[in-house]
């Protein structure tokens, strides 16, 4: 049995009368692959930000390696270890690309306003761990070559890579990825796929969201399915193929369950 | 990367030398005297450029903050016999002082709710000035600031206050490159590009938006000060949106979020409306269109435009040695799956 690193309890968000998130109880295993999958409207991303911290739940517990973290704010989910990234990925366009990315390993470094000012050695301690790891995480998306490109002139799936490797760069613990393969083509999905994989290997645990469900089925350790805000299913892909209520909630809705 | 910064040092000992000869090349005192106040609006603007422009918070009460710094200085030094020194110390911390009190309430708004709760506080910050009679001279305004001296050395002349106002111009500069060149300043630029990211990457919204707000009242306040010691008469004016309209201007012209765009804005725009001045209230034919011309076509303003370009230069040289590129594998399962 492996270690549980998340786990939600009866997880509940309401936006006035609607529950867009419905006592959803899960589990996410630690270093492997789980993914979230559900019709439009079924509360994925509302997930993603309960655990992420961006919206406090309206009931329920969360739970990150044995702590209730259900009141923490997003900066500080991001320092106990979940990155996440966005549908869009908003980075600075008239900057280069590790201009972007030094920021991403802000949260682990201590220098303040004064140490601007002065340029104390602990600042320059810090921008050089900022820097490094900005260089570690591009090498390890693959992108090294358009480290000083600006960002503005990066292709959709690169910025895909530059959003993976900007979450990367926070040294988390867990990475939530929110529709990693939308607006990319068929071929740089399965680019993509085999860097999730790749970020998986590392003993990094991954969630995300998908519609695609090639891409699921070919990735996912374990898959949780919501519908209407409640969890529906979840098991490995081959439970979840043949499983009757996901088959009608979601995939019988023009997708073929057993391709 | 070295060479860069050659260039970059060489650029701004030109820039320091042209600054340092003006005065010598300037055919009367009253050019003198417009740059100087050129200069003190830059580093107003500087201010203003650190929260609008690299944190992204359009802050409509600047100028209100500008004049509590004035008036610090004004109110001390006429009032209560304070040395200007002293006032003038305390400028820039009593400007950060009400702007820490005033981020802290104001920044819990977003984006244009925050600009226009911003531009009540700068109203509020006038009225204050306007009505306090008794302790602000009120629409009379504050006459006689002493001039600034340090010891025996006073700044009476344009001449020298035009030399120590570019002191605190390239003091300015100097602490605001390396803020923003740093990673505190990174967070900044972080939360300009997107709150949600931002957060994500573990940035402390709240504190972070308060920090720059609270550095951007304190040279506000600073820029009051010497604004108060080279003028030296105030009015509630000061105060008014229409000089924080102004200062957006500097900004928006010389580039918003790049280091010397605010100066070369101010600058450049203080230089434009005096030689349009022989046209009077016609000038603004002239002034309105250019400025939006000028946003239209370099809406990153002229030294963000040129940023830019030498950015992709430098990209276009590295490309062109860098030939190996790096392609995403592909496996064998996902087109399985595909399949």
């Amino acid at each position: 049995m492996p270690e549980i690193i998340l786990e939600t309890k009866a997880l509940t968000k309401r936006f006035g009368g609607l529950a867009a998130v419905k006592d959803v109880d899960a589990k996410v295993e630690k270093g492997r692959i789980t993914a979230i999958i559900g019709p439009n409207g079924a509360g994925k991303t509302t997930f993603f930000n309960l655990i992420s911290g961006t919206f406090p739940s309206t009931s329920g517990e969360l739970w990150l390696e044995g702590q209730r973290v259900e009141r923490k704010r997003p900066d500080q989910m991001a320092q106990l270890g979940i990155a996440r990234t966005f549908q869009t990925t908003s980075l600075f366009d008239g900057a280069t690309v590790m201009d972007n990315l030094i920021v991403g390993h802000r949260l682990r470094t201590s220098s303040g306003l004064m140490d601007a000012i002065f340029q104390t050695s602990r600042l320059k301690a810090d921008e050089r761990s900022c820097r490094a790891k900005a260089e570690e995480a591009l090498d390890f998306v693959g992108l090294t070559h358009v480290a000083n490109r600006l960002a503005a002139d990066v292709t959709q799936e690169e910025r895909k890579r530059i959003a993976f490797a900007l979450a990367l760069a926070t040294d988390p613990k867990i990475l939530l990825l929110d529709e990693p393969a939308g607006g990319v083509n068929p071929e740089e999905t399965v680019g993509l796929a085999d860097l999730i994989r790749k970020i998986s290997a590392t003993g990094l645990t991954v969630c995300l969201i998908e519609h695609k469900m090639d891409m699921v089925m070919g990735l996912a350790d374990h898959i949780i399915v919501l519908d209407h805000g409640e969890k529906i299913a979840d098991g490995t892909p081959a439970e979840i193929r043949a499983n009757p209520l996901v088959i009608e909630a979601y995939l019988g809705a023009g997708h073929d369950a057993a391709a | 990367m070295r060479v860069d910064y050659r260039m970059e040092y060489v650029f701004y000992g030109i820039l320091l030398l042209a600054a340092v000869a003006f005065p010598f090349f300037a055919t009367n005192e009253y050019q003198v005297y417009v740059m100087a106040l050129a200069f003190i609006w830059a580093i107003s603007a500087m201010g203003l450029n650190l929260i609008a422009g690299y944190t992204g918070q359009l802050n409509l009460a600047h100028a209100g903050f500008m004049a509590i710094g004035a008036y610090t200085v004004g109110l001390l030094t006429v009032d209560y016999g304070v040395p200007f020194w002293l006032a003038f110390l305390l400028a820039g911390p009593i400007a950060a002082v009400v702007g820490f009190f005033a981020g802290i309430l104001s920044l819990r708004l977003k984006t244009h709710f925050f600009s226009i709760f911003t531009l009540c506080v700068g109203y509020i910050i006038y009225l204050l000035i306007e009505k306090g009679d008794s302790f602000t001279h009120g629409p009379v305004g504050v006459i006689g600031i002493p001039a600034p001296s340090i010891g025996p050395l006073v700044f009476d002349t344009t001449t020298s206050v035009y030399f120590l106002v570019l002191a605190f111009l390239v003091l300015t500069i100097w602490v605001m490159r390396r803020l923003v060149r740093s990673i505190v300043g990174r967070s900044f630029v972080a939360i300009r590009n997107s709150d949600d990211l931002a957060e994500a990457l573990g940035i402390n919204l709240m504190r972070t938006k308060v920090l720059a707000f609270t550095l951007s009242t304190f040279i506000a306040g600073l820029s009051g000060g010497l604004f108060a010691g080279f003028v030296r008469f105030l009015g509630p004016d000061l105060a008014r949106e229409y000089h924080t309209f102004d200062l957006i201007a500097f900004v928006l012209v010389g580039g918003i979020g790049t280091l010397m765009g605010p100066v070369l804005g101010a600058v450049a725009l203080t230089w434009v409306t005096q030689s349009l001045q022989f046209l009077e209230n016609y000038r603004m034919i002239v002034f309105g269109p250019m400025l939006i011309l000028l946003v239209m076509f370099f809406p990153h303003g002229i030294i963000g435009t040129f940023g830019i370009w030498m950015a992709r230069r430098r990209a276009n040289a590295g490309k062109r040695s860098n030939t190996q590129a790096v392609l995403p594998s592909r496996s064998g399962e996902e087109a399985r799956a595909n399949a």
